[in-house]
């Protein structure tokens, strides 16, 4: 910004000075940080930086060797799986409990509180309990062998075909709860003369929840989504806690192998370009649904 | 792209949350032991149950002594309460070389989570407060940007962050991961402030202004003591994020000073010694009792914060 033309006043860069000195840390958040700093990581994964970050560029070589790499394949595999599966099932077991919730029943409070303390614990803390529950010598596998059940097999954790679905289970447990509170408010939101109107038909309760509650939250469900889905690509401490990628390479994550690159094996180009798929990753999740949301909003 | 429209309506969705929680509305049911009164506390019940299981299997684990764990079932209550385990997993557990227990990595995360969230809150009130406020030019383009940049996998800007902390000299240091904190925090509480004070009436901003009151003093006399409930619900969605963070904990400090969540997890997992599930389970209890305590005693604040702050995943 330049000196203005007619000037009392000595420059537009001092009027409202006090805001913008108190968006300075918002406008180096964004710049810097945000804006920066991706750029960087974009820029450095066409190095072939190792130890440290060097400006030596290999063109696309990075990719190549990541999208050759077994355990990035593992990743991505099992990043697939956690997502879809995550999904599908907290948008489910949410609705489901949420419109439970919503029946007017009594200790409405109690059962939300219940449902939903699993959330204000760490992904490390969710983690390393169902690492107890599913140890199969005292866990749940070796509680249901010593009822008489000899043959009862439930090792998740052990097992490198199934590992994936029990870090699964743990993170339903503990975010199933966020899900249920945003779909409650979105329950709570509906006008309760489309019950009655719905009652009066005669339309049987499930009938009104497929065809006309449903369609009607729309906005919540694409808001609850975009948040699963943005929490889903981050998940790291949850693994290393759980797992710790085991057993082998079994249940690694995007996010870890972005880690243990960057930190462990001094590969930062790796790194860095691993951790842009996890950029380019969002980008395919969330421009689709702003161009939906906000492009057609627009237009009209 | 105007993702703030969108970050505002899960907002507004936490408001609904908090407005229309009061009780459940219309007429109470007829019967109590209606079949499908039977059927919906039956499940719920039991889904009940399946939420607290993994709580009660940590406490009984963690009162428990080894040779009971070994022999017993990990859902019996414990034949001998012992405390052992809990002053174990306190004072002398240990992560390779350090045998001090959890003790030291919960005083890194207080002397972490305090200034963290001090900081962050008045760095984001502010910011906010001039958003709503006192716009200028080109305030809306970052704030767009920083509402976009809470998408943005942390992984992407892990390095650059580790670069910039080096030339301050921070790196390695609390006060590093205190600002690593307050930039995260930023998207969030920037926009639940802005959403706040914008609702406020606009009368009483003008009000002060007529009587000369200038930008610090609106905020402090005004905005501050006008907002205390939003503020309450940026401290616990600061509290509980901060204090439950492994990631930034893991990059940005050294052994000496990591966070109470990395230290557990180096304690549990560590590979050399026998398992000691009790002293784990104490241990994991511990870390989780900060967020679970906050969790009970703010009830439905916390419901608006998770709402608002879950973006932030």
């Amino acid at each position: 910004m330049s000196v203005s033309m007619k000037s009392e006043r000595p420059s537009r860069l001092f009027r409202n000075l006090n805001a913008k000195i108190a968006s300075v840390p918002m406008i180096l958040t964004a710049l810097v940080v945000f804006v920066g700093g991706t750029a960087w990581t974009v820029l450095y994964s066409f190095t072939n930086s190792r130890l440290l970050p060097r400006l030596n560029f290999v063109g696309l070589d990075q990719y190549y060797r990541l999208w050759a790499a077994p355990r990035w394949l593992v990743s991505i595999e099992n990043l697939l799986i956690y997502g879809v599966l995550s999904l599908i099932f907290s948008l489910v077991i949410g609705f489901l409990l949420a419109a439970m919730l919503d029946r007017k029943i009594r200790f409405e409070d109690t059962f939300r509180t219940i449902f939903l303390y699993p959330f204000a614990l760490s992904f490390i803390v969710t983690g390393l309990v169902w690492q107890w529950l599913l140890n199969p010598e005292f866990g749940i596998q070796g509680v249901i062998r010593g009822l008489g059940w000899e043959s009862f097999n439930f090792d998740p954790l052990y097992n490198s075909s199934i590992v994936i679905y029990g870090v699964l289970i743990a993170a339903l447990w503990q975010g199933t709860g966020l899900v249920m509170c945003l779909m409650l408010a979105g329950l709570r939101g509906i006008d309760e003369d489309i019950w009655k109107a719905a009652r009066v038909d005669g339309i049987p309760t499930w009938r009104t929840y497929v065809s006309i509650i449903i369609p009607m939250m729309r906005p919540v469900f694409i808001t609850t989504l975009v948040i699963i889905a943005s929490g889903i690509v981050k998940v790291y401490d949850l693994v290393v806690a759980q797992t710790s990628g085991g057993p082998g390479i079994a249940s690694e994550v995007p996010a870890k192998y972005v880690y243990d690159y960057m930190f462990f094996a001094q590969n930062l180009g790796q790194g860095f370009a691993a951790s842009t798929m996890m950029l380019l990753t969002v980008v395919i999740v969330i421009v689709p649904w702003a161009y939906l949301e906000f492009g057609r909003r627009g237009r009209t | 792209m105007s993702n703030p429209a969108v970050l505002s309506s899960t907002i507004a969705g936490a408001d609904a949350v908090r407005g229309e929680l009061s009780g459940p509305r219309g007429p109470k049911p007829r019967s109590v032991l209606s079949r499908r009164n039977i059927f919906l506390y039956g499940t719920l019940f039991l889904v009940a149950v399946y939420y607290l299981l993994p709580l009660y299997v940590m406490v009984v684990t963690s009162l428990k002594g080894m040779p009971e764990i070994r022999l017993g079932n990990i859902f019996s209550p414990p034949v001998e309460i012992t405390f052992e385990p809990w002053v174990k997993a306190w004072s002398t557990a240990c992560t390779g070389l350090n045998c001090d227990g959890l003790s030291r990595g919960f005083w890194n995360s207080v002397r972490i989570t305090v200034p963290s969230v001090i900081l962050s809150i008045a760095l984001a009130s502010v910011n906010g407060y001039a958003l709503a406020n006192w716009r200028f030019k080109g305030a809306d383009i970052f704030f767009t940007i920083l509402i976009v940049g809470a998408f943005i996998p942390y992984q992407v800007m892990l390095y650059p962050i580790v670069i910039i902390l080096r030339e301050i000299g921070l790196y390695g240091s609390l006060w590093g991961l205190v600002l690593v904190h307050s930039i995260f925090g930023m998207p969030i509480l920037t926009l639940l402030f802005r959403n706040y004070f914008a609702s406020l009436p606009d009368e009483l901003f003008r009000a002060a202004r007529v009587d000369g009151a200038g930008f610090w003093g609106i905020y402090l006399r005004i905005m501050v003591p006008m907002s205390m409930p939003i503020f309450v619900v940026a401290l616990i969605i600061q509290i509980t994020g901060i204090w439950n963070d492994f990631l930034f904990g893991v990059v940005y400090t050294r052994p000496d000073t990591y966070p109470m969540t990395v230290q557990l997890n180096n304690i549990v997992n560590s590979v050399q010694g026998v398992k000691e599930y009790n002293v784990n389970m104490a241990a994991t209890l511990i870390t989780g009792l900060v967020p679970l305590i906050i969790y009970f005693v703010s009830g439905k604040l916390f419901v608006r914060g998770i709402a608002a702050g879950a973006v932030k995943g």
